[in-house]
């Protein structure tokens, strides 16, 4: 039952266009407003009743979701026809598009050629109903087996780690640890914890929680073995697979102190030695466990976030400076603190504040060496186009002026060089896209130079690209509005309201959506061969009026085409996060008129859909139009480069880190690293 | 009406020349003293050839002078059944009786509400003691004075509806009984409406003609509002009880005389000061803005039919009739009087937290008498067999199991049914079907699987073994195991019934009949001869419905299944042949559940027409038809002496029927949701019962409380199991969790005082998590079914439902 005391109801109705546009089809062409308004009230009527008759078949059909057959047994009730023709098991047919200020839904109605139809082969026969029986519990402790769910789901780890202290009854008292001892296994310690969840009970005596048990199950300790060893081992299959298995696996929660310990000490070792690759892989390690959906790493942010940070800013991180790519391993890193601070910022422990604070201060120091320099740049512009706008954008000037200084004057030394003409790049790759939505667009090299000071001209250009690469994009997306293409009817389209405000870095303009469409799609054709038929695409753009600000995110999956299913890439069938997803992003109205056809002022909405298993024809620097895939990709799907080169994009692409901008998907693997590839 | 309804059909089975002698004239008493009224009239229409289930009976009763239009009309007239006229009958009731109506009538509408109490309580007191001396079955005078009580619940007829009900004419043909609802325990109340949809809708909506000013409704419940919440504390809460059903009330008045804006900002006003559990009927009463919404609208029928029951202590009682009066606030007196059914109650004013316990249901809570008379809960004795001890080890599915005639050794599980219970019904109360050999076999593997029993406890929780059914598509609408935990069913939304054998053993049908009549009768294997091999497999499907298959049940003896569907009706399925064997149409609406006896033969089915129908696997009619729900029947259980019958409606209550006589003689409210699981404890005492708000209330049977309330699941609960000996009772969800509670703790400390057994006021425990045993998440299986086997395992089942 709903908790809120005060509920509010609301009596809505269809609008009474839609009356009209309803009379119109059946050939009325003059209706008065006064019928409209009374069909509508009878209608709205009609269908809640419908509705709710129908959402008594959902409850008896032990379903959450209703389904069209549920309204037409509603409607039976009624003594109504049915509406044939909708059976679509688990979704509904409509599609919304907009354009020219009016939105519609629409049954989509493709005209079928019959000889496609036949020249098709069967579909595979779907699988029959099976039983299938496993231990839920026994004797009371729940195995940890595949077919239960994971021992700690995410909130009771959380509810453990921000409630230290817990009341339990004197009767489990002695049970509780006892078992857990007695097993010493995650089962026995998800069961102690079980019981323990209750809410504070009144009166009753209050007592320490139970420390959580720190000794693993000789099965666990091998298996902390193998993956450590794997991760920063020389086989680069087998550190994909490790890799794999820490992003996925969702029992892991026992071994969370063990492998941040891990990292943060051999982060510590590992900088000292100047040994990257080490360095790497480990980073590899934290964005694994970030990726993990089952890991509550709250906890355990403390140990990170210096591990991580030292990996952005440090002086030194390999033994040559100058030949090494170090860089990559600082985008990598800063793009990971992004992401923590995505997660798990909040109002209370203020990481993100505290980052950017600790960035801005290495970079405004005098005496910082480029590499921390750019470090902190990098840090900084990865926490979005706010703190650009606000950290990195008044500091152009005098920046352009040090790189100037060290570019253009006397070789002092080749390093700072170096260092200089990354930061130079880094800056204009970020900041470009920053200043095509900020500026208006006559962009002139000399107001530029004024404003920016030596960097300007160079800035201007960028500007240009970004501007082109917008546009180019905004066509494409529209153009694919016209014709969408559904090849196979089975579609899942369900609608998940995103909560909570985003930040501004969020939002993806259209300037910073790295490809063309067209890119985009060759690209995934190129990529390894698929047994199954390409799965479906969507690229739905569409604009609407209403001033509603809130994002949603859809996610369109296509259910399983012929074999698909179990012959795709453990990555898509297990991954929740490289599963085809359609974003939806919202630009502001400050977006270039030219990008949006819609006419000026209009809100617009790009649906932007990722597609699985791999992410690699997202590769490519904005400035390098042909996608360059990353060298490590070979084409065999399970192999370590679609983990380990798909699964950094991968992890880019779904809803944690949409702002991101693609393009530096493939920064780290980006020319003549010579490290293996992050 | 409800016993009408069953008296008839009773004619009827009695006049099928094949059908052995089942539920006929069960006891001489109780046949004698309500056919008295029923039968003389009904004979003919028995006997003209109309096996109709159910038939319009009514007279004109003692309150001939009311000026409100009372309608009692018949409905559910079953599919293919012949018409019946209604045979408006004259009653010979007494006339002493007519008078005391018409006084009370007269009480009434003179406001003198003391005198009437008074008067009405003595006639209770009299009526009480007539029928307690006339239950136990001596023909006496008290026969007529019972059916003359029976005949007083139902009142006019419309004759025209008598014509069998057209099958979805508009809103559901679903009939409203509402006097059976009363329990027969209540005599002289004038509530029996049944109400056939469109023709008597304006009969019925005709008492809102009456009306006051639209523009002063807001003012009358603000100023009702703030009389009630400057009430006294201790009074507050049980005049709170007032504001739902007066707020739907004034709110359907002002819509039926079509004053729509004014009804809207009503609404709009007040309908966040009710109880958030009522959620769902605003919802439905937001959406009805217009006086032609109310034809055929069900929730605002059963506002209009039923009277809302309310608890409220005398002194409160007075309080408020005092501030009606002072106020002369007529408006809402004639709401009260009209449509609302105050039951006074001497003593302590409840408080919140008591009143919150039992108010949710559709109609108020339930009338204190409703639960009053007895239940005969104790178990039946159990056949004496006598158990061969020593073939211990030749265990197995042995045919010739051969019950030597040893010394009979008393099987300790055995022992304690030898005596009589005294709260066990006599031993054929109701009819039941003789013990085959294969029963007692089977009865003797159940005893020696007894014995290997695990002995649960909070120290030792029952492993689960769980069915997961894959590749359903959220297809799976309902499973059923077999009490021997060998086969398994599961009906699904693509109206097929599926049956698997969970054993070695696979499923087989009989050979054909041509190859049946080679084989040698007499051979000693002939019951493995009979059989085809080539047939045999895990996995049998039964095609057969035309729609979501939503009940499935096995008879106890393995031989049959029974599923109901969407389509209406009950197929009865033979597991020898695997073919269908009875399709039962009566409910002429979706059938939601079906469970056969315990002792097999009998099977109740409920379903969306609000009734719950008693059949016997050999008649195509129903037995009885119980009812009295407002809403669906979403669950049906047989108690486990096979002489009740509990159903679970989408009106929020729980019912307990007579299988005897039909009557309803528990009505449990308290859920806050539509009931979809129900269960009896193993000893027959008491009942669980789970809804959507995931709450599980336990109720005692005897005394007729709620003693207990475990939260803990945070959706529907869809399966309830309590254990072979009753320690654990299990809920499944379908919030993809198992529970497990401590059954022996939740009762144990269950306060019985005379008071508490008296007012029916209780004081649940503030904390059912102690209660809680343990927790188990599926990965997003809803858990459809539970199962004890005869060791005490716990069989869960449900299909996996990717995200």
């Amino acid at each position: 039952m709903a908790e809120e005391k005060k509920l509010k109801l609301s009596n809505t109705v269809l609008p009474s266009e839609s009356m009209k546009v309803v009379a119109e089809s059946m050939g009325i062409a003059q209706i008065q407003e006064e019928t409209c308004q009374l069909l509508t009230d009878e209608v709205s009527y009609r269908i809640k009743e419908i509705a709710q008759d129908a959402l008594k078949f959902m409850h008896m059909g032990k379903r959450q979701k209703l389904t069209t057959s549920d309204i037409d047994y509603a409607l039976k009730l009624k003594n109504v026809e049915p509406l044939y023709g909708f059976h679509a098991q688990e979704f509904i047919p409509f599609r919304f598009a907009s354009g020219g200020g009016r939105e519609l839904y629409f049954y989509e109605e493709k005209e079928v050629d019959l000889s496609d139809i036949i020249n098709t082969p069967l579909p595979r026969v779907p699988l029959d109903v099976c039983l299938k029986a496993h231990w839920l519990s026994i004797e009371g402790c729940q195995p940890a087996i595949p077919e239960n769910p994971p021992p700690a789901p995410k909130e009771q780890q959380k509810a453990e780690a921000t409630e230290p202290l817990k009341s339990a009854k004197p009767g489990q008292e002695e049970d509780g640890p006892l078992k857990g001892k007695g097993q010493g296994t995650a089962a026995a310690d998800g069961k102690g914890k079980e019981k323990k969840a209750p809410p504070l009970l009144e009166g009753a005596p209050f007592r320490l929680k139970p420390r959580s048990i720190h000794e693993l199950s000789v099965e666990q300790q091998l298996y902390y073995k193998e993956i450590t060893e794997a991760c920063v081992g020389s086989c680069e299959a087998k550190r994909a697979e490790a890799l794999q298995s820490i992003a996925t696996d969702p029992g892991l929660y026992q071994m969370l102190p063990r492998f941040s310990t891990f990292i943060s000490e051999g982060v510590r070792v590992n900088v000292v030695q100047n040994n990257l690759a080490l360095l790497i892989y480990l980073m590899r390690m934290v964005k694994a466990l970030m990726d993990n959906p089952t890991l509550y790493l709250e906890k355990y942010v403390h140990e990170l976030i210096p591990a991580v940070m030292t990996c952005i800013v440090s002086r030194q991180l390999c033994l040559r400076p100058d030949v090494d790519n170090h860089w990559a391993l600082r985008d990598f890193a800063a793009r990971l603190v992004a992401q923590i601070c995505k997660h798990f910022s909040t109002t209370t422990n203020n990481i993100q504040s505290r980052i950017t604070k600790t960035f801005t201060k290495s970079w405004v120091d005098e005496k910082t060496p480029w590499t921390t320099r750019y470090g902190s740049i990098a840090g900084l512009a990865e926490l979005g186009h706010d703190v650009i706008k606000t950290l990195i954008l008044p500091r152009l000037q005098q920046e352009g002026e040090r790189i100037r200084s060290v570019l253009d004057g006397p070789v002092l030394s080749n390093i700072d060089r170096i260092g200089a003409d990354h930061v130079q790049s880094l800056l204009l790759k970020h900041c470009a896209p920053v200043l095509a939505k900020l500026r208006p667009p006559p962009d002139n090299q000399d107001a530029y130079r004024g404003e920016f000071g030596s960097l300007g001209p160079l800035l201007c250009s960028h500007v240009v690209k970004a501007r082109a690469q917008a546009a180019l994009q905004a066509q494409q997306v529209n153009r694919t509005t016209l014709t969408i293409t559904q090849p196979r009817p089975t579609l899942t389209l369900s609608q998940a309201p995103q909560p909570g405000p985003r930040t501004p870095g969020l939002l993806k303009v259209p300037g910073s959506i790295a490809l063309p469409v067209q890119t985009l799609v060759s690209a995934r054709a190129a990529a390894p061969p698929q047994p199954s038929p390409p799965p479906t695409k969507f690229i739905v753009m569409s604009s609407s009026s209403s001033a509603s600000s809130t994002q949603q995110v859809l996610s369109l999956s296509t259910s399983a085409p012929g074999s698909g299913s179990t012959t795709t890439s453990p990555v898509t069938t297990t991954v929740p996060s490289v599963q085809p997803i359609v974003k939806l992003v919202s630009t502001a109205t400050t977006a270039p008129p030219s990008t949006a056809p819609a006419g000026p002022g209009s809100v617009q909405k790009y649906i932007v859909v990722s597609l699985p298993p791999t992410g690699e024809g997202k590769g490519g620097p904005p400035s390098h139009p042909s996608p360059v895939p990353p060298p490590s990709s070979s084409p065999s799907p399970l192999g370590g480069s679609a983990l380990c080169g798909g699964k950094q994009d991968a992890g880019d692409s779904p809803p944690p880190a949409p702002g991101t901008p693609k393009a530096n998907g493939s920064q780290p693997t980006g020319p003549g690293s010579p490290q293996p590839a992050l | 009406m409800a016993a009408l309804a069953e008296e008839q059909t009773e004619v009827a089975v009695k006049l099928e020349p094949e059908g052995p002698p089942t539920l006929l004239p069960p006891q001489t008493g109780d046949g004698a003293g309500e056919g008295s009224g029923g039968t003389p009239n009904n004979g003919p229409n028995g006997g003209g050839g109309n096996v109709a289930a159910v038939a319009a009976t009514a007279a004109a009763g003692g309150d001939g002078g009311t000026p409100k239009p009372v309608v009692a009309v018949s409905a559910a007239a079953p599919a293919g059944a012949a018409p019946v006229s209604a045979a408006p009958t004259e009653a010979g009731a007494p006339h002493d009786r007519q008078t005391l109506l018409a006084v009370l009538q007269f009480l009434r509408q003179s406001n003198l509400r003391e005198a009437e109490e008074a008067l009405r309580r003595e006639a209770r007191l009299l009526e009480e003691a007539v029928a307690g001396s006339g239950a136990p079955g001596e023909l006496d005078g008290a026969g007529a004075e019972a059916a003359s009580a029976l005949l007083s619940r139902v009142t006019a007829s419309v004759p025209g509806s008598a014509a069998p009900d057209p099958p979805g004419s508009g809103a559901s043909g679903a009939t409203v009984f509402s006097g059976s609802a009363s329990g027969p325990a209540a005599p002289g109340k004038v509530g029996s409406v049944a109400v056939e949809d469109q023709p008597d809708v304006s009969a019925v909506l005709s008492a809102y003609n009456q009306q006051g000013d639209p523009a002063m409704y807001e003012e009358y419940y603000s100023g009702l509002k703030h009389f009630i919440e400057c009430s006294l504390d201790c009074h507050r809460a049980e005049l709170s009880q007032l504001f739902y059903p007066l707020f739907v009330h004034m709110y359907l008045e002002l819509v039926y005389n079509q004053h729509e804006n004014e009804a809207k900002s009503f609404f709009e006003k007040f309908h966040g000061d009710q109880e958030c559990y009522y959620q769902d009927d605003l919802r439905v009463l937001s959406s009805l803005t217009k006086k032609e919404h109310m034809k055929g609208n069900e929730t605002m029928l059963d506002f209009r039919t039923s009277k809302f029951v309310l608890r409220i202590s005398r002194d409160s009682y007075q309080l408020l009739k005092r501030h009606l009066q002072e106020k002369q606030n007529n408006q809402i007196w004639n709401i009260v009087q009209e449509h609302l059914y105050i039951d006074i109650f001497d003593g302590m004013p409840r408080s919140k937290q008591q009143i919150d316990a039992m108010v949710g249901s559709l109609a108020g809570e339930a009338k204190r008498e409703a639960n009053k008379s007895k239940v005969f809960f104790g178990l039946l004795k159990e056949p004496e067999i006598e158990v061969p001890l020593d073939d211990e080890d030749e265990e197995g599915e042995n045919e010739e199991g051969k019950p030597k005639k040893k010394k009979p050794k008393k099987d300790s599980a055995g022992s304690k049914s030898k005596k009589q219970d005294p709260n066990a019904p006599p031993q054929n109360r109701i009819p039941l079907p003789e013990l085959k050999d294969s029963d007692k076999l089977d009865k003797i593997m159940n005893m020696k699987e007894t014995t290997k029993r695990v002995r649960l406890g909070p120290d030792c929780l029952p492993s689960i073994c769980f069915y997961t059914f894959l590749n359903a598509y959220q297809g799976l609408t309902a499973v059923d195991v077999t009490d021997d935990s060998s086969l398994i069913a599961g009906g699904f939304a693509d109206s097929t019934v599926r049956v698997w054998s969970v054993t070695p053993k696979k499923l087989r049908s009989v050979k054909q009949a041509s190859d049946l009549s080679l084989i040698d009768k007499e051979s000693d294997d002939v019951l493995e001869r009979i059989m085809d091999e080539k047939t045999a497999s895990e996995l049998k499907i039964l095609y057969g419905h035309s729609g979501p298959v939503y009940g499935a049940s096995f008879s106890p003896d393995r031989n049959y299944l029974l599923s109901s569907s969407e389509d209406g009706t009950v197929r009865l399925w033979s597991l020898q042949t695997f073919t269908c064997l009875v399709g039962y149409k009566g409910h002429n609406y979706p059938v939601w559940d079906t469970q056969f006896s315990p002792y097999g033969y009998y099977f109740v089915s409920g379903g969306h027409d609000r009734v719950a129908r008693l059949w016997a696997t050999d008649h195509y009619q129903p037995l009885r038809i119980f009812a009295g729900h407002l809403a669906d029947v979403n669950c049906t259980r047989f108690h486990p002496n096979s002489n009740y019958v509990a159903t679970g409606s989408a009106d929020r209550t729980v019912r307990l029927w007579d299988v005897l006589n039909g009557n309803c003689v528990r009505i449990f409210t308290g859920h806050k949701g539509p009931i979809h699981s129900l269960t009896f404890s193993p000893n027959g005492r008491f009942l669980a019962t789970g809804a959507t708000d995931g709450r599980v209330l336990l109720w005692d049977i005897g005394h007729g409380l709620m003693v207990g309330e475990l939260k803990g699941h945070t959706d529907t609960v869809c399966s309830l199991r309590f254990s072979r000996d009753g320690e654990i009772l299990a809920s499944g969800s379908m919030d993809n969790t198992v529970r497990l509670w401590d059954a022996i703790k939740a009762f144990e400390d269950l306060e019985t005082d005379d008071f508490t057994t008296a007012t029916g006021h209780i004081n649940l425990p503030e904390n059912s998590q102690e209660l809680l045993l343990g927790t188990y998440m599926t990965k997003s299986t809803p858990v459809v079914h539970l199962h004890f086997t005869r060791r005490n395992l716990v069989l869960a089942a449900g299909a996996y439902s990717p995200q």
